[in-house]
């Protein structure tokens, strides 16, 4: 078992402690507070984080589990002082009010463009053989729909989130 | 979270050997027995990690799938084959949870899923038999709006929460299981239990049983086949029913028919009595009405949940009419 764990490209140990979930890895001991902690239990999708590309919750994984692992969380998402351009077409479209969902929303917005990209089908996808699926207003609601924003920010996230999967190769 | 140790299982004969310890539990994706260990519903006191295990999708010969129980949901509903061979599959599943419990969500580990009854869930407020054997049940008299109306009992109202294993009753999969005894298969329909006065077993596997993968036998006429949620909002809700129907048509007839119904009781219900009525004979909507009342008809409502029965009833005829070229 490998007993490092890849955040944000750095390799680092895991803990001597099975119960750590890789939230609290990230938050706890390496003070990456950019992941949220909103229900801890799977519900909010604030803990969204990235693991060898693909959009996971960090509250439900133990950390253990993701030994030898490719975490990316929203600090690693652009070099310090750049901006990913999901990060910027947030700002653009104010796809935000108190920001504690945003860093979960993006980094889930990240993960759905890939996922869309591949052709993975949706419970909106009206045909599921097609090998590309357009990223219409309802598929972004609903491919983003394990983001809660209780601010009601979703008119801006859905801009912003449209605009970047319409950009993106 | 109470301690325990964590063990990653390097095949199906080690993760069966670790699991023979005293209180060891699986982990798949942990979706949902993370959580019940936070809770401390769950105290396992060995996580024996198979999620490395099997997770390849294998397309036999026969047209049969067989499925490792280590892949992801996603992975299942992503699949070529199964979109278009059995596509109330992959319906199934993505009407499931969000796309990130998706992303982590094993197979095995989805068929094995626990309630989502809060009493369950609420260790230090409420009663369960389900959780402490013989404690009682406040869920029977209680906030009952999502429970079963089909194969409860006085001990327990609970359903089973999974999409995917409506789509599997439908199908008549086959369940891969390995344990000390060397390996078994087990019908879906048979593998979840009826909760009797035993709520606390959810399943026939002995302790130590390991799912190892899920068999999809061939079923051509399940390209003509849909899986209907129906849920308190329009994404990431547990169902309040849910139907799963796959029909073979010829020239006005039901040649053959599958359906399951989801939501409504304490395991994924294989609607046999309504299948029975309609193989053979004409694909009317009176005729499916007949059926989803002869289905209905041993249901039984809790203070909150008879609006359970007729919903039921109306989303399965209605899934009936939109497979058979009827008006939705």
């Amino acid at each position: 078992m490998s007993m490092t764990i890849s955040i944000n490209g750095a390799d680092t140990p895991l803990p001597d402690d099975p119960r750590v979930s890789l939230l609290d890895l990230l938050r706890d001991r390496l003070h990456l507070t950019g992941t949220k902690k909103g229900c801890n239990q799977g519900a909010c999708g604030a803990c969204t984080v990235l693991v060898d590309g693909e959009r996971i919750l960090s509250c439900l994984a133990l950390a253990v589990q993701y030994g030898g692992r490719a975490v990316t969380s929203i600090e690693g998402l652009a070099p310090e002082g750049d901006l990913h351009p999901l990060q910027q077409a947030f700002i653009d479209h104010d796809g935000f009010q108190c920001g504690y969902c945003t860093p979960g929303q993006i980094c889930s917005a990240v993960g759905m463009a890939a996922e869309l990209r591949r052709g993975v089908p949706s419970h909106v996808t009206a045909d599921l053989a097609a090998s590309a699926i357009a990223a219409s207003h309802d598929e972004i609601r609903e491919r983003m729909s394990g983001n809660l924003c209780r601010c009601g920010a979703y008119n801006g996230i859905v801009a912003a989130v449209a605009e970047h999967v319409a950009e993106a190769p | 979270m109470t301690p325990f140790t964590y063990a990653r299982a390097q095949d199906a004969a080690d993760a069966v050997r670790l699991g023979a310890q005293a209180q060891a539990a699986f982990l798949g994706g942990g979706t949902n027995l993370v959580d019940l260990m936070r809770e401390t519903v769950a105290r396992p006191a060995t996580l024996v990690d198979v999620s490395g295990l099997a997770q390849a999708i294998e397309e036999r010969p026969d047209g049969s799938l067989l499925i490792g129980a280590a892949a992801k949901n996603t992975a299942v509903a992503e699949h070529r084959a199964v979109r278009e061979r059995f596509p109330l599959l992959a319906r199934a599943i993505v009407a499931g949870a969000s796309a990130q419990i998706r992303n982590m969500a094993t197979v095995g580990g989805n068929v094995l899923q626990r309630t989502r009854c809060t009493y369950f869930y609420d260790e230090d407020g409420a009663r369960c038999n389900k959780r402490v054997p013989g404690q009682g049940c406040d869920a029977v008299d209680g906030f009952n709006r999502m429970h079963a109306v089909l194969g409860a009992s006085a001990a327990c109202v609970a359903t089973h929460p999974s999409d995917m294993c409506v789509a599997l009753a439908a199908l008549g999969a086959i369940v891969h299981v390995q344990g000390a005894g060397g390996p078994r298969t087990v019908a879906l329909t048979d593998l979840h239990r009826l909760p009797e006065d035993r709520p606390d077993l959810d399943t026939v596997l002995a302790p130590g049983e390991l799912i190892t993968a899920v068999e999809l036998p061939p079923l051509p006429f399940a390209t003509r086949s849909a899986y209907r949620k129906v849920r308190d909002r329009s994404s990431y809700a547990f169902a309040l029913v849910s139907v799963a129907a796959a029909v073979d048509v010829a020239d006005g007839v039901v040649r053959d028919v599958r359906i399951a119904l989801g939501g409504v009781a304490h395991k994924p219900w294989r609607a046999w009595t309504a299948e029975g009525l309609l193989r053979g004979g004409p694909a009317t909507p009176d005729a499916f009405r007949a059926a989803a009342a002869a289905e209905l008809a041993a249901a039984k409502p809790l203070r909150d949940n008879a609006f359970k029965i007729a919903l039921a009833g109306r989303t399965l005829v209605a899934v009936l009419e939109n497979l058979t070229g009827g008006q939705p």
